[in-house]
């Protein structure tokens, strides 16, 4: 029954869950001496909706920012573990760093589209800027991008204005279109709501949903109703006695907020602590 | 009851006291400004016509006669030094802010401060020994590179500053998207610092563009006009500080006709450019 379920989900390919997806295995995260996360193990579906939770300091953002190794621009930041992205380890040596960014995009916690370009040249920059210019074929990419980002209708007529002149919930928008304009095939989203406002947020949310069709997303949250209404599976982070975050618990969405195995997760859900 | 109003009137008297002392303060550091730009408005416009910016130096005794010559000498030695001093300026800059973090940036850093500190006529003589000496003679090349020595720190240091102002969540933005490094910083760094970079240079021009000392080692002047960057180059600072120095009227009231002039100069360029750079979006 699940099984058929899963099938007809994904009817097109491909491949089984062993290649696709990103399986972490044994990540261990520092800043300088001070250890974020320990010996975190778990596997990410394609075409779904990964939520990371956890109360504040917990390492949910160190953990995702491993995951398109964003973590080691911090200085003094150092990363120990596999993380394999479709099978392949992307700290093996010898990997670009770059190179794995552009398969593992990010939104961030504020929306920071450039200042200095235009709603047209922010969306086209991760392709101008890694050389990837198409002549005729950027204003093509960038109306695919924003209309994946269901931003398109409200800023096709001010495509040359400065990005920062759009309301805070258009600007995380219009920063998941940037992301998506390179088409990567994970989008790593840094709790992406936490600056913007109730109606803004739903907006955000509809989009994450409709955008795991394409792309399989990690997102992070302190909003525990965010998770259960965005998310297919759920991850729960806690730090350990040295602070450094664990993994709790990792399992289905409604399963982890109906029935949680871990008294841990049950108390977190619940609110009784973080 | 009474102890709380006392408290809330000396407070109110302190905070009045503090604004009327900042107020004075500021007063007093633009008035001297407009002091002088002003005077030297009042007794340079007065021997200022039309003939004085077009027409060359006459002999003494002579009536009439400008400086011609040693405007063209400025503008030449000004952007002589801007090509030589500004990119490597905002270079130095540049490393400082991106990769500047180790105990190189450090050094770099105080190296810069320091060369900020050197007497112009220390940078005159030095360049006078490397450049003059090897060349055999003064020349306007000598003089843009000692222009060039004493805007270098100006530009490096405010470049920097600017960069850094850059906030992270712009450069990580970069990253994320898997745009190189050194892409981020000339695509999204400096252009977000680019009002900075702009007024660095400029505040190095404006520093430059009146030096004299460096210049009488290097450029010398020259009576006859620009004759290539080989030869000596005549420059408004130094012929404004040779008719002060002259014991005759009419030079003096040119020095002052040529000073108005090269305040008016500074203030144009600044203005045109503070304009130009305020002017992208919004």
């Amino acid at each position: 029954m699940v099984m058929q379920e899963e099938r007809t989900m994904e009817p097109q390919t491909t491949p089984g869950p062993a290649t696709r997806g990103i399986v972490v295995q044994k990540l261990n995260a520092w800043y300088g001496p001070l250890q974020a996360l320990r010996d975190v193990s778990l596997t990410i579906l394609p075409n779904r909706v990964t939520s990371v939770i956890g109360p504040s300091g917990c390492g949910k953002s160190t953990f995702i920012r491993c995951l398109n190794r964003m973590h080691e621009v911090v200085p003094g930041a150092r990363v120990q573990g596999k993380v394999l992205l479709d099978g392949e380890d992307i700290y093996a040596p010898g990997v670009d760093p770059v190179r794995v960014r552009r398969r593992v995009g990010m939104v961030f916690q504020r929306p920071n589209p450039f200042p200095t370009m235009s709603v047209f040249d922010n969306v086209a920059a991760g392709l101008r800027l890694n050389g990837l210019r198409r002549p005729g074929q950027m204003s093509d990419a960038v109306e695919r991008a924003l209309q994946q980002a269901a931003l398109w209708d409200e800023v096709k007529d001010k495509l040359k204005q400065s990005g920062s002149a759009l309301s805070g919930g258009q600007q995380q928008r219009l920063c998941i279109a940037r992301a998506l304009a390179v088409q990567p095939e994970v989008l790593l989203m840094d709790e992406p709501c936490s600056a913007l406002d109730p109606v803004a947020t739903s907006r955000i949310e509809d989009l994450v949903r409709a955008l795991k069709e394409r792309y399989t997303i990690v997102i992070v949250t302190h909003n525990m109703q965010q998770a259960a209404r965005v998310s297919d599976m759920t991850a729960f982070l806690l730090m350990g006695d040295d602070r450094a975050g664990e993994l709790i618990e990792y399992g289905q969405t409604r399963q982890m907020f109906t029935n949680p195995r871990d008294e841990r997760t049950e108390a977190y859900i619940t609110g009784r602590f973080g | 009851m009474t102890t709380d109003m006392q408290v809330y009137l000396r407070r109110r008297t302190t905070s009045y006291l503090m604004v009327g002392l900042c107020g004075l303060a500021t007063l007093v550091a633009v008035s001297i400004l407009l002091l002088v730009v002003g005077y030297t408005l009042v007794k340079g416009i007065a021997f200022l016509n039309l003939d004085f910016v077009t027409q060359t130096a006459q002999p003494l005794g002579e009536p009439g006669g400008g400086i011609r010559h040693e405007i063209i000498g400025t503008l030449v030695l000004v952007a002589l030094a801007s090509v030589l001093g500004i990119p490597v300026g905002l270079l130095a800059g540049a490393y400082l802010s991106e990769f500047g973090g180790g105990r190189t940036g450090l050094v770099v850093r105080l190296v810069a401060d320091v060369l900020t500190g050197v007497p112009s006529v220390v940078v005159g003589i030095f360049v006078y020994v490397l450049v003059v000496q090897p060349m055999g003679t003064f020349s306007a090349l000598s003089g843009g590179v000692a222009l060039a020595i004493i805007m270098l720190p100006v530009v490096a240091r405010t470049t920097e500053e600017m960069m850094r102002l850059v906030p992270a969540t712009y450069r990580e933005a970069a990253l994320a998207l898997g745009i190189p490094r050194w892409r981020m910083i000339v695509s999204v760094v400096m252009p977000g610092a680019m009002v900075g970079i702009v007024t660095g240079s400029m505040l190095g021009i404006a520093r430059i563009a009146g030096e004299t000392a460096p210049l009488i080692f290097t450029a010398l002047g020259n009576r006859f006009g620009f004759a290539g960057l080989g030869q000596p180059i005549a420059a408004m600072p130094l012929q404004i500080w040779r008719y002060a120095v002259s014991a005759y009227d009419t030079w003096h009231q040119q020095a002052w006709a040529a000073s108005f002039l090269l305040v008016m100069l500074v203030l144009v360029i600044s203005i045109t450019v503070r304009w130009l750079t305020s002017r992208r979006y919004h």
